[in-house]
């Protein structure tokens, strides 16, 4: 049923390297083996951004296979980026994902530990975890050299852009931009955030970012998402664990009342006042938009927020500024 | 004087990888010490390859997604683990303590994956071995 184009495209990469700001948006794979919903969702992002994240089985709950909803999205002509982790296979599975997913025109790969699944809907499951998101890399620079681990030859070398993802709002803070910058020596090429809500923290650990010249060898994508209701603010705060919801943006939520409209607005405002702060902070290459179910929001904050406007970018490309800092 | 490559160590080298049946003889000699001494005081699961020294004297085998090289993003805002919510994240413990230890930056060193052949093992004897850390990511 899959016919993949000619060769993978490399529009994530070619958007790094321009001058515009590079959005990205996360959505759902779904849980049906019919494509459709999954297309639905990518068209309504596909023109504001520059790429689609297709997550691997968030928190532990089974849905469809990423590296099939990534395959389906490419070979609709949207750029996939696939959210590689290491809960649920080993590093065998690793490599044969990672060389199935240069088979199928899928370059783009965001490596991650991986949710546990203790806060899934089947936390029976035993947790892999033979690899960490660090060692996932090395593992994919091993690949994209053309190697198994064991040495035996993959030809010709899989052509891959692999990133990774930092989360500045979970303590120890200090370590965060450390462990990003271990990241970074172990091959990762671009960074996708948590989502940002405490500003005064995110600012924090990009003043470190900078410092280290960490935007400078990787670009970094802050992680931006639209609250739909007072319950979803309070649902992030409370349960799901890694993320920083100050109590003014939920008492905002609750000023909105219970009317789904009126929630919406204010979920939307919060987002787009998040993004002209965070337009103000050195360092950024752009914003990843993950909008939870909620991807008829993303074009109104694109327009709204002027994103793909080119005199909104941060002062200069991270390539351009790399040259610069190495000349 | 036995630090990696040293004469000393080279020399044991040899001579445990000519006679693999005193390797094996000093490894199941070694295995209850090295229990009895790391369990009370570590919580050492024998996994065969120690970190201790470069994890802040703390073992990342503890963490429920056995993470070596750095926490993971799910750690909650007072410091205690997503999974486990009664313990403080091990690699909140690994930064703190790594502070007081003169080899703090170890902790930026990358580490390998683990070698699963080699749980159950000793790990002084595997380092005394060098046991291979190729083919490992």
């Amino acid at each position: 049923m899959i016919a993949p184009p000619q060769a993978a495209t490399r529009r994530l990469e070619e958007a790094f390297a321009s001058i515009r700001p590079v959005l990205t948006c996360e959505i759902a794979a779904g849980d049906s083996p019919d494509p459709s919903g999954l297309l639905k969702r990518a068209a309504l992002v596909r023109d504001h951004v520059d790429a689609v994240n297709v997550p691997d089985n968030t928190a532990g709950i089974a849905h469809m296979s990423g590296l099939a909803a990534a395959a389906i999205l490419a070979s609709a002509g949207i750029e996939p980026i696939l959210h590689v982790t290491c809960r649920d296979v080993n590093r065998i599975g690793l490599q044969s994902l990672l060389v199935g997913a240069a088979a199928l025109k899928v370059r783009n790969l965001l490596c991650l530990t991986g949710d546990h699944m203790a806060h899934g809907d089947q936390p029976q499951a035993k947790p892999v975890f033979d690899l960490d998101s660090l060692q996932l890399l090395r593992l994919a620079g091993t690949v994209r050299s053309g190697r198994y681990l064991s040495g035996r030859p993959i030809v010709p070398a899989p052509d891959l852009f692999c990133g990774t993802t930092e989360n500045p709002f979970a303590p120890p803070y200090e370590f965060r931009p450390l462990r990003l910058r271990k990241k970074i020596e172990a091959g990762a090429r671009f960074v996708q955030t948590q989502i940002v809500y405490n500003l005064p923290r995110f600012r924090e650990f990009m003043t470190r970012v900078t410092d280290l010249g960490l935007d400078r060898q990787a670009p970094i994508l802050a992680g931006v998402s639209p609250l739909r209701s007072a319950r979803a603010a309070r649902h992030m705060r409370e349960r799901i664990p890694g993320m920083d919801v100050p109590e003014a943006i939920v008492r905002r939520m609750d000023g909105a009342g219970p009317d789904r409209g009126r929630a919406e607005q204010e979920g939307l405002a919060i987002c787009l006042e998040i993004l002209e702060e965070l337009r103000t902070i050195p360092g950024l290459r752009g914003f990843h938009l993950m909008p939870i179910h909620w991807e008829e929001a993303v074009p109104e904050i694109v327009s709204r927020a002027r994103l793909r406007e080119t005199r909104t970018v941060p002062p200069l490309p991270a390539a351009t500024r790399f040259q610069e800092a190495s000349a | 004087m036995i630090g990696a490559g040293s004469p000393v160590t080279t020399g044991v080298r040899g001579v445990l990888a000519r006679h693999p049946a005193w390797s094996r003889f000093l490894d199941r000699a070694a295995r209850p010490l090295e229990f009895l001494l790391k369990k009370p005081i570590f919580g050492c699961q024998m996994c065969g390859q120690c970190t201790l020294h470069e994890t802040g004297l703390t073992c990342p085998m503890g963490c429920p997604k056995t993470l070596r090289n750095g926490p993971c993003g799910g750690v909650r805002l007072d410091g205690r683990c997503e999974v486990v919510p009664e313990m403080a994240c091990v690699w909140v413990k690994v930064e703190r303590r790594a502070r007081f230890l003169p080899w703090r930056g170890a902790i930026l060193r990358i580490q390998p994956a683990l070698d699963w052949t080699q749980r159950g093992h000793s790990s002084w004897i595997n380092a005394l071995k060098g046991t291979a850390r190729e083919a490992r990511p």
